[in-house]
């Protein structure tokens, strides 16, 4: 089954095509707000983005360095508007913002230059193409590089100017700072005669960046810089000086907060715990990119972040059902790594097999999908090493963004990833700074296995348990698919407790996963029998308990799960069988749902295709305009057909979703 | 209708003693072809060979009175249906001819078509007693059947196309309708809304056997926008759907539908999202049997479409269910459309009594 290739060769990089850099610059400037970022802090609702940024603490630290564009750098980044990005309107307007953001990526490509494993920066495209030799020569460098990039001026000339002295770097600065002025000008006065949308669009990005300037705590710098980056075109000697105060200011301001942040966190409990009850809200303010691929804007969006982190974009494939045009639909046969080489500097090879394995689906189900996650994500920072002047819990959480958007790429996060993720981004960004690094490493791989064991192995015998008690003797149990927590309860309670029970084991094309379920329960002696999902009205008569599995609770009670899992809770209701979902609580998600469309995920269209005598009827499919074939991966089951969840902490009802989210938030 | 045509010739040729062995031969072949049942048939083709085959008997069988007719026609009928108790078609096209029968015999016999037509209660209980005898020879007997039995076929004929030139009086433009697996009948019936009307179809393949692939590309070829999906998807997708529009195998003297696996679940689905569910049937799929024990209907076939033999050693520990089958109750479903109209299940009971004779449910 070893069909992923081998992690492609690392390559020579990807030569960003001179064609994509030029483009940038002209775009960029008009698209700059006409006025900085209204002043301050805004009442609850920067609280709350303040919530969303959290894991990106660090990154915002460093983005108030960066100045005016670094708030709204990190939007495009991180995805992290949520409302904001898709309200900003017209494409034009988004990418606007982006290339905004882009030359505030500029600055702040220092955190996420110097990178893990590898010397190349990886982060930014811009960059890429004149970043010769490796980083060492640091931030300022890389910094004036992207500047004179974005102003359009030739990188070549920028990119040999020594990093070190502040004086240099200061005054080409200023340079490009008095170049840009000009230009923004200039394109300011055509913007005001140009027409209304445009209008519209320069003022799109200081209302967008409104909540992002707030966001950023304990940041009085901040809200100075933006206006005074973009606001006074006039001052242009004094802004070298205005500028090198700034960075003083900032640096100082920096090293207070950490100071501040080191006592907090050893006092156990940071500000961030205290921030979690609001992250709730600014989970249902983000729309995650897969679920808006019908947004051209969004796409472009990603397809920005995509390309500023050296991720391929994987293209669509085939057309897809009208009902589902906002979910990505990706061929199994055109795999991420065949259409463009990724350069292993960028994505750790361990990553680009756990990508290439989780879209071939060879490793496929949510706790498996989230086991293998970490166990890469252990070695990723294994062989992680902190760049000269940079933090650990700085720089891995920028590290590991890109895996994650490859990942995606491969295939839409699970549930249970997303969660693991934010875990360990929480963890690594609240390490303690006067941990060395190796400390920081063993202790981020100890933080990972107690994860593993606790939340998923330990979870899973706890439910096993539990669900135990629900299991008689001669009981006939209907599972469907495979999921590896009924399996193993099943198991556990056939050959641990001795339980003689009978099990129907329902499946369903295209995926056949029961099959597997059928080999292990086989194997371990259980008196099996077989159907597929049609059938189920004949088989459930006999059946006095249907035990399934989930992929996410949601926290309106609703299960997410494979899709077919709502019909059989469906039928047993009628049936009058009872449902038991099993189900860790790693695997409650704050998200809503109440139906199968919204969120969901399309697997590749061909799976349906199925050969009889010698004829694939549905071959011709992607020829057919008429035809489309849907294949889809998850559904959502109502909370009032399902009687019940076991989960780790003890058998509730799903509608308890929510309490036991509370709870995790609170002791977390 | 080269068969009809066929049959007629032979019958006007052959001479009695070979007329009668070929005749047993046909019906045996008939009845070994449904015991096998591999190919699937449609039920409209069962229908008409079983009608084909009774006007033979009718027309060459030794019989000289109505009472012997329908005895010989009874004792064929049953030997037809034992074959294959699924194909509920052979029985009720037997029915249909004991109901001519009785109803030619009664026209000769001189009663009036209205006193038979309508059966009022006082009536049913003032002539309980009262039955036929069907002793009395009439010459003319033999030629009027067959004459029925010709208009049978050729109302036969014009089923699907009278069920599907209702399809306007159903289906609205930009609807959503879910379908699974492959009938001719729904076929039909979504081809003819196509020609005036804009919707999209949801078809679920119906696995193991995904005859609802057939469908899909079949009316995708009629520039219908057709998608395919799994048949775990019914309840997921079910939400955006506007009606379910369904073929049947057989329906029952309740109402009650014996449809294709997976029929169940879809209606459950429907009822579920209060989803109008519109099966299309011909009149001659009403069978007036009663869902007794639920399991007298089932078929099962090789599991190997299930669970391939390929699956090696585990096959010896596992059953494997390959049903043909799903009971729908009548309370989950919303319209029946016949050849003579749209009806509620409800209205089944009545129809069933127009069609058949009392005496006749049990063959």
């Amino acid at each position: 089954m070893a069909r992923p290739a081998a992690p492609p060769a690392p390559g020579p990089p990807r030569s960003a095509p001179p064609g994509a850099v030029a483009l940038h610059p002209p775009r960029f400037a008009p698209l700059r707000p006409p006025r900085g970022r209204p002043a301050l802090p805004g009442p609850p609702r920067p609280e709350r983005c303040r919530g969303r940024a959290r894991q990106r603490a660090p990154g915002v630290a460093r983005d108030r360095r960066g100045g005016a564009a670094g708030g709204t750098r990190e939007r495009p980044a991180g995805d992290g508007t949520g409302g904001a990005g898709p309200r900003a309107g017209p494409g034009t307007a988004g990418g606007g913002r982006d290339r905004r953001g882009g030359a505030a990526g500029g600055t702040r490509e220092r955190p996420a230059r110097t990178g893990v494993t590898s010397p190349r920066p990886a982060e930014e495209p811009r960059v890429r193409g004149h970043v010769g030799p490796p980083g060492r020569q640091g931030a300022l460098r890389i910094r004036t590089g992207g500047m004179a990039e974005r102003e359009g001026g030739n990188p070549e000339g920028a990119a040999p100017v020594p990093a070190g002295p502040q004086a240099p770097e200061l005054s080409r600065e200023e340079k490009l700072q008095l170049r840009k002025e000009k230009k923004q000008q200039k394109k300011k006065k055509r913007s005001e005669k140009g027409p209304s949308t445009e209008s519209a669009e320069l003022c799109a990005p200081p209302e967008a960046g409104q909540p992002r300037a707030a966001a950023q705590p304990t940041s009085p710098p901040a809200p100075a810089d933006g206006p005074g980056d973009s606001e006074k075109p006039a001052g242009g000697k004094s802004k070298a000086e205005l500028r090198a105060e700034r960075r003083a200011k900032q640096e100082a301001e920096r090293a207070q907060k950490q100071a501040r942040k080191a006592e907090l966190s050893q006092a156990a409990t940071t500000a961030k715990p205290r921030q979690s009850p609001t992250e709730p809200q600014s989970m249902v303010k983000r729309l995650p990119e897969h679920v808006q691929v019908d947004d051209p804007a969004a796409q472009r969006k990603l397809a920005k972040k995509l390309e500023r982190q050296q991720v391929p974009l994987r293209q669509d494939y085939g057309t897809k059902v009208n009902l589902f045009s906002h979910l990505h639909q990706y061929s199994r046969k055109k795999p991420l790594t065949q259409q463009m080489s990724i350069p292993s500097t960028v994505i750790h090879p361990a990553v680009v097999r756990l990508g290439l394995q989780y879209s071939q689906g060879i490793i496929n189900g949510s706790n498996a999908r989230c086991i293998a996650l970490l166990e890469v994500f252990k070695q990723l920072i294994r062989d992680y090493s902190t760049p000269p002047n940079e933090e650990l819990s700085r720089d891995l959480v920028a590290k590991l963004k890109p895996h994650i958007s490859f990942l995606n790429q491969c295939r839409p996060l699970s549930a249970s990833m997303g969660n693991a993720i934010k875990f360990l981004k929480k963890e690594i960004s609240c390490l303690p700074d006067t941990l060395r690094e190796d400390e920081a490493k063993e202790k981020l791989q100890d933080v990972i296995d107690k994860y593993l064991r606790e939340k998923i192995v330990l979870a899973a015998e706890a439910i096993s348990r539990s669900a135990f008690e629900k299991i008689n003797d001669h009981d006939v149990i209907l599972v469907y698919g495979c999921s590896s927590l009924v399996n193993r309860t099943l198991c556990d309670a056939h050959a641990k407790k001795g339980r003689a029970f009978r099990v129907i084991v329902v499946d369903s094309r295209p995926r056949l996963e029961g099959r597997e379920t059928l080999r292990r329960l086989v194997r371990r002696g259980i008196h099996c029998t077989y159907v597929m999902i049609n059938a189920i009205s004949y088989v459930l008569p006999e059946v006095s308990k249907v035990l399934l599995g989930a992929h996410a609770l949601l926290a309106n009670g609703s299960v997410m799960s494979r899709v077919g899992t709502s019909q059989i809770a469906l039928v047993s209701k009628a049936y009058n069988v009872p449902v038991l979902v099993c189900c860790e609580t790693y695997k409650f998600c704050e998200r809503v749902q109440t139906d199968s469309f919204v969120s969901n995920e399309l697997d590749d269209p061909d799976d349906l295709i199925v050969l009889r005598k010698g004829q694939a009827q549905l071959g011709g499919w992607a020829e057919n305009k008429s035809l489309r074939l849907l294949n889809l991966v998850y559904d959502v089951t109502p909370p009032d057909l399902v009687d019940l969840v076991i989960t780790d902490l003890g058998m509730i009802p799903c509608t308890s979703v929510p309490v036991v989210l509370r709870v995790k938030n609170v002791d977390q | 209708m080269g068969r009809r045509g066929g049959g007629s010739g032979s019958a006007a040729t052959m001479p009695g003693a070979e007329r009668g062995s070929e005749l047993s031969e046909q019906i045996e072949a008939f009845a070994a072809r449904l015991r096998r049942g591999g190919e699937r048939p449609r039920s409209e083709d069962t229908a008409r060979q079983t009608l084909s085959l009774l006007r033979k008997i009718v027309g060459n069988g030794r019989w000289s009175r109505a009472g012997e007719l329908m005895d010989l026609i009874r004792t064929e009928g049953q030997r037809m249906t034992a074959a294959q108790p699924s194909e509920t078609t052979v029985g009720n096209m037997v029915r249909r001819v004991l109901k001519v029968i009785r109803e030619e015999y009664g026209r000769l016999h001189g009663r009036s078509e209205e006193s038979d037509q309508q059966e009022s209660l006082h009536k049913l209980l003032t002539s309980g007693g009262l039955s036929e005898d069907f002793r009395t020879p009439y010459p003319s007997l033999r030629a009027n059947v067959i004459e029925a039995i010709n208009e049978m076929l050729i109302e036969l004929e014009g089923t699907t196309d009278n069920i599907a030139m209702q399809a306007l009086e159903h289906i609205h433009s930009n609807e959503v309708i879910m379908t699974i697996g492959y009938s001719r009948t729904v076929e039909a019936f979504l081809k003819e809304a196509a020609r005036k009307r804009k919707f999209q179809v949801i078809v679920a393949e119906c696995a193991p056997f995904c005859q609802g692939h057939e469908m899909a590309v079949r009316l995708s070829k009629e520039n219908i926008e057709t998608t395919v999906m799994s048949d775990a998807a019914i309840f997921a997708v079910m939400s955006r759907v506007n009606k379910v529009i369904i073929g049947t195998k057989t329906i029952l003297a309740n109402g009650a539908l014996i449809a294709v696996s997976g029929t169940h679940t879809l209606a459950l689905a429907a009822k579920h999202h209060s989803t109008p569910l519109i099966v299309c049937a011909p009149m001659f799929k009403l069978s007036p049997q009663f869902p007794n024990e639920e399991d007298s209907f089932h078929k099962f076939v090789s599991p190997q479409e299930v669970l391939p033999f390929t699956e090696g050693e585990i096959l010896a520990k596992i059953n494997v269910h390959c049903p043909v089958f799903d009971y729908v109750p009548p309370e989950l479903i919303t319209l029946f459309i016949s050849n003579i109209g749209g009806n509620a299940p409800s209205y089944i009971y009545r129809l069933m009594s127009e069609l058949y004779h009392p005496d006749d449910y049990e063959l």
